[in-house]
């Protein structure tokens, strides 16, 4: 996977992933293009594009697209259903997920996916594992903050 | 100074904010505050800082100066600032800034920290976005995460080999040692990356392809018990055991399997029972059916296997999910080459995906449809296609025109056919027909001379509906002009001929001319259409009338056009018939086509005759400097210039005396040599291009000539014109004896004035044999740009009855055709 985006309807970036190195002004145009094509499908339409020499794949949950640039070798298939993966985890942690959810915790959301992709590829195949993962993570997080000066005090 | 405010209550300020100004606003308040904390080094609130910092770049906000404030959350001890710290150097560092690097040495030791989290981040990082360097000074620390037995860890150290080796190849082979029992872990994670790093090693290096291939066995146990074994709920996707690593051992046996008649057998069955066995009523099981395809393609399969594979791609176009329907037809594009006739029996299936909704699917069935079109289906296909053609979106509909006249090129099975395919795409595509499709048209046109009348006449009748497509209207200019007359005629066998006066014919070619749908290039056709026609009609007046109005037209390429003709009736009236009869039929080659000499008017002249430009050229016999550019075509034709013949006495038009001194290389040298210039200026024997390519059709029209005869030996000369050059002229001398004696070591030289360049081949022998018994042939070559009075100095040598023979003599009567 060379990066994956996650945008509103009205193409608000809500998180951007990006596993090729390119400077900020090329990922600002990128993003902004991309968005734009996608926004401008039709709801009836293939999830899988072909877009400048990317295969981009997409969908959309609730007010949510997931997107998803990848190789010319990978499955695109199997992308979908890594998408469908990383909602599920989304889902799981936080409870029905909403998009507020990702927009007022757009960290932890990262967190998770860390925790399930490396470099654009899946790393665990395991939703228990991986929720495990940042249970474990978050713990430490919170004893790392209960130790600091003034006990609770919630950093977040 | 008071604590900076928290993340989520900024997002919840920012996000009140109602106009983009006022969001910027706040952004830039928060901004200097959190500039001027940064500033004063405060370490507690460094992370909120920055996590705030990252919000706001999400927005589109610049945020570089935090770079250097997440280095020193992940330098510091506290996991929280570390998780922000490394987050906030994958959104806001890439590879091409100087701080990036100052985090080698934090990683390194994050990579050795004793808790396995903080190691885990550190591999993430690293495995995002490592740039070479980095890779290089911490693959050693990645090789030794990649042998622990803790699970959580190896899987991440796994996958940031995998982009380790993507940054720097040549570091692959220390992971070697370390790939050794991956395959044996239980644990999915690590299996899962693990046959990630040996799809990537494999993938880049063939040594490692080979040793590799031994896991092929192991690989095809592992598939088997994914698919065998019961239901684990921890890796369940809708009924399938862990589909992710499903396809990814079965993309990496397609990799071991390929070209290689041992593995591909080994996973023979296994495939065949994943292709069987696999749900296929969810996305996820035909995820693995896809995947198992595309191996089962690309592996030395078995043909039972290999049908099965296109069977299910078959089943996969009457899916209804659009998303499966477009894999199977990007598969079946794929596979169409190799497995023709297997594709051939989902043809159907396949032209109905033409008539989808969605863009992407019918690209790829307007591709596969255009790779199954034969000599059998042809009628019916082409039928689909151009129903296509009319409906389609304007970004197809350059593709398919093309497609259609390519398919049409090969499969016609009529000439009449052909001609109303072209006719119907012109028609409802005309104006997106690729330019070079005209010449390639108006040539098969002219090729198909049993349709002539037909052809012209339906273009006519098109030309009266619409003149707006540009294509259309130069293929029928070029036929009207070309056959104007079977129009007229009404000769038409095909169809219902249609009555038409030459006066109406030229009513539709001067609208063109003056319309402003017409394109400069179609304005070009029209009027050289209409000059043609001035043989072939009887109204030459109106004709005359309507070229000389176009003389002072202000597009200068009509005008320039609209002048020749003018010169032609004018000056020229005799060679106007020539000049505008019918065309030959054009043979069709690659590039510039050959050359053919046509002799008209008793006179050799060259004719260029081109694939793709449809006039021919020829040359006028006589001095005038008009440049004669005739039957439109879009592309510059060569123009040969002739001027008047100059007096031989004018500026170096002497003939200088060269023979004395200089040693001309006659007889032996067969390759052109340079002469030695010494104090003469003089000729250049070569100068000419190797190659000794020229036609052999006699030149009819020019008289031998005899150059010499004295002593009983006599030198005949006779003339071709070379191609593709017609500036040169190609003699052939033929000396014979009459004496009763050999004349043997027979060398002849000869040398032209400065103005000229000659080239002597190699003679066919240097005996002249006695009383006429047989004749050295020898092969001259002089060009002559300048088109100047050919004269010519030559000396012979010879040993006749025991004696040496020199003689020098000047030749003066070539007759004018050899040198004009």
């Amino acid at each position: 996977m060379q990066f994956m985006l996650l945008f509103s309807r009205q193409g608000k970036l809500r998180l951007q992933k990006w596993y090729v190195p390119l400077s900020d002004k090329e990922r600002k145009k990128i993003s902004r293009d991309l968005v734009q094509t996608i926004l401008a499908r039709k709801p009836k339409m293939c999830s899988f594009l072909e877009w400048r020499d990317l295969k981009i794949v997409y969908k959309r949950y609730a007010s949510l697209y997931f997107c998803c640039a990848v190789e010319d070798q990978d499955n695109e298939l199997i992308t979908l259903e890594i998408i469908h993966r990383y909602v599920e985890l989304l889902d799981k942690y936080f409870g029905s997920v909403c998009e507020l959810d990702i927009i007022f915790n757009f960290e932890k959301a990262y967190f998770i996916l860390d925790e399930f992709l490396l470099g654009g590829e899946a790393q665990e195949t395991s939703k228990k594992n991986v929720l495990k993962a940042i249970e474990q993570a978050d713990l430490l997080q919170e004893v790392s903050m209960l130790s600091s000066i003034d006990g609770f005090s919630w950093l977040f | 100074m008071p604590a900076p405010i928290r993340l989520r209550e900024l997002i919840r300020t920012i996000r009140t904010a109602r106009t983009q100004a006022e969001e910027r606003e706040m952004i830039q308040k928060e901004c200097a505050a959190i500039r001027s904390s940064f500033r004063e080094e405060d370490n507690t609130y460094r992370c909120r800082n920055v996590a705030k910092l990252l919000y706001m770049h999400m927005l589109g906000y610049p945020a570089h100066f935090g770079q250097l404030e997440c280095l020193k959350l992940i330098a510091s001890q506290k996991f929280t600032d570390k998780r922000i710290g490394y987050l906030g150097a994958m959104l806001l560092l890439d590879e091409r800034q100087d701080v990036h690097l100052l985090m080698t040495n934090c990683i390194k030791n994050d990579l050795n920290h004793s808790t396995q989290y903080v190691q885990g981040l550190a591999l993430c990082t690293l495995g995002c976005m490592g740039s070479s360097e980095m890779c290089r000074d911490l693959a050693g620390e990645v090789e030794k995460l990649l042998k622990t037995s803790n699970s959580y860890l190896r899987k991440k150290a796994a996958l940031c080999a995998v982009h380790v080796i993507r940054k720097v190849p040549e570091l692959m082979e220390m992971f070697l040692p370390a790939t050794k029992n991956l395959l044996s872990e239980k644990n999915h994670g690590v299996l899962h990356t693990s046959v990630v790093l040996l799809t990537e090693m494999c993938e880049r290096s063939p040594d490692m392809l080979a040793h590799f291939r031994k896991l092929v066995p192991q690989l095809v146990r592992i598939l088997k018990n994914l698919i065998m074994s019961g239901y684990s709920p921890e890796h369940d996707v809708s009924g399938i055991s862990d589909p992710f690593l499903q396809v990814r051992i079965l993309r990496l046996l397609r990799i071991l399997g390929k070209s290689d008649d041992d593995s591909s057998e080994a996973m023979n069955d296994i495939l065949a029972q994943v292709a069987t066995n696999t749900e296929t009523s969810k996305n996820v099981g035909n995820a693995i059916l896809y995947e198992t395809v595309l191996t089962i393609m690309d592996i030395k399969s078995e043909s039972g296997l290999r049908v099965l594979a296109i069977n299910i791609l078959g089943r996969f176009l009457l899916n209804n999910d659009k998303n499966i329907r477009y894999v199977a037809l990007t598969s079946l594009l794929k596979t169409v080459q190799t497995d023709h006739n297997a594709v051939q029996r989902h043809r159907s299936t396949i032209v109905d995906c033409l008539k989808d909704l969605d863009v992407s699917i019918k690209r790829r069935a307007m591709e596969l449809s255009f790779a199954l079109v034969n000599g059998n289906n042809i009628r019916g296909m082409m039928k689909e296609l151009l129903y296509f053609l009319d409906s389609c979106d304007p970004e197809f509909k350059a593709d398919c025109a093309s497609g259609v006249f390519l398919a049409a090129e090969k499969y016609a099975p009529s000439k009449r056919w052909h001609i109303d395919t072209i006719m119907r795409v012109l028609t409802t595509a005309g104006s997106y027909v690729r330019d070079d499709s005209v010449p390639n048209l108006i040539q098969l046109i002219t090729n198909s001379v049993e349709m002539h009348a037909y052809t012209v006449q339906r273009l006519y009748k098109a030309l009266l509906d619409d003149i707006s497509q540009q294509p259309l209207v130069q293929v029928a200019s070029w036929c009207i002009g070309e056959y104007g007359d079977l129009l007229v005629s009404g000769q038409c066998e095909e169809e219902e001929p249609i009555q038409v006066t030459e006066d109406e014919v030229l009513d539709v070619l001067e609208g063109l001319l003056v319309s402003n749908l017409s394109t400069p290039v179609t304005r070009g056709y029209a009027l050289t259409a209409i000059m043609k026609l001035s043989t072939r009609f009887s109204s030459v007046n109106r004709i005359k009338k309507v070229v000389s109005i176009y003389g002072s037209s202000i597009d200068v390429e009509l005008q320039q056009r609209a002048v020749e003709y003018n010169a032609l009736f004018k000056k020229y009236d005799h060679m106007r018939p020539a000049l505008l009869e019918r065309m030959p039929i054009m043979e069709k080659t690659a590039t510039n086509g050959p050359t053919e000499i046509v002799q008209t008017n008793g006179e050799t002249e060259p004719s260029v005759v081109e694939a793709k430009h449809p006039p021919p050229v020829t040359q006028p016999a006589n001095q005038a400097n008009d440049l004669l550019d005739l039957l439109g075509g879009n592309d510059v034709v060569p123009v040969i210039q002739t001027t008047m013949p100059t007096k031989p006495a004018s500026a170096g038009g002497e003939l200088l005396d060269l023979l004395g001194d200089l040693s001309l290389s006659g007889a032996p040298a067969p390759a052109p040599a340079p002469s030695v210039p010494t104090s003469q200026p003089s000729f250049l024997l070569d100068g000419l291009s190797s190659q000794p390519l020229f036609n052999d059709i006699a030149a009819a029209g020019i008289p031998p000539m005899t150059a010499y005869s004295k002593n009983g030996l006599k030198i005949d000369f006779t003339f071709e014109r070379a191609n593709p050059n017609p500036n040169i002229a190609v003699i052939t001398i033929h000396a014979s004896n009459s004496t009763e004696a050999d004349m043997t070591d027979f060398v002849f030289q000869a040398a032209v004035p400065k103005t000229f360049q000659l080239q002597l081949l190699s003679p066919s022998s240097n005996v002249v044999p006695a009383l006429n018994q047989g004749t050295v042939t020898q092969v001259i070559r002089v060009l002559n740009l300048q088109k100047q009075q050919l004269r010519m100095r030559i000396k012979l040598t010879y040993t006749h009855k025991g004696s040496p023979v020199q003689d020098l003599a000047e030749v003066n009567n070539f007759p004018p055709q050899s040198w004009q």
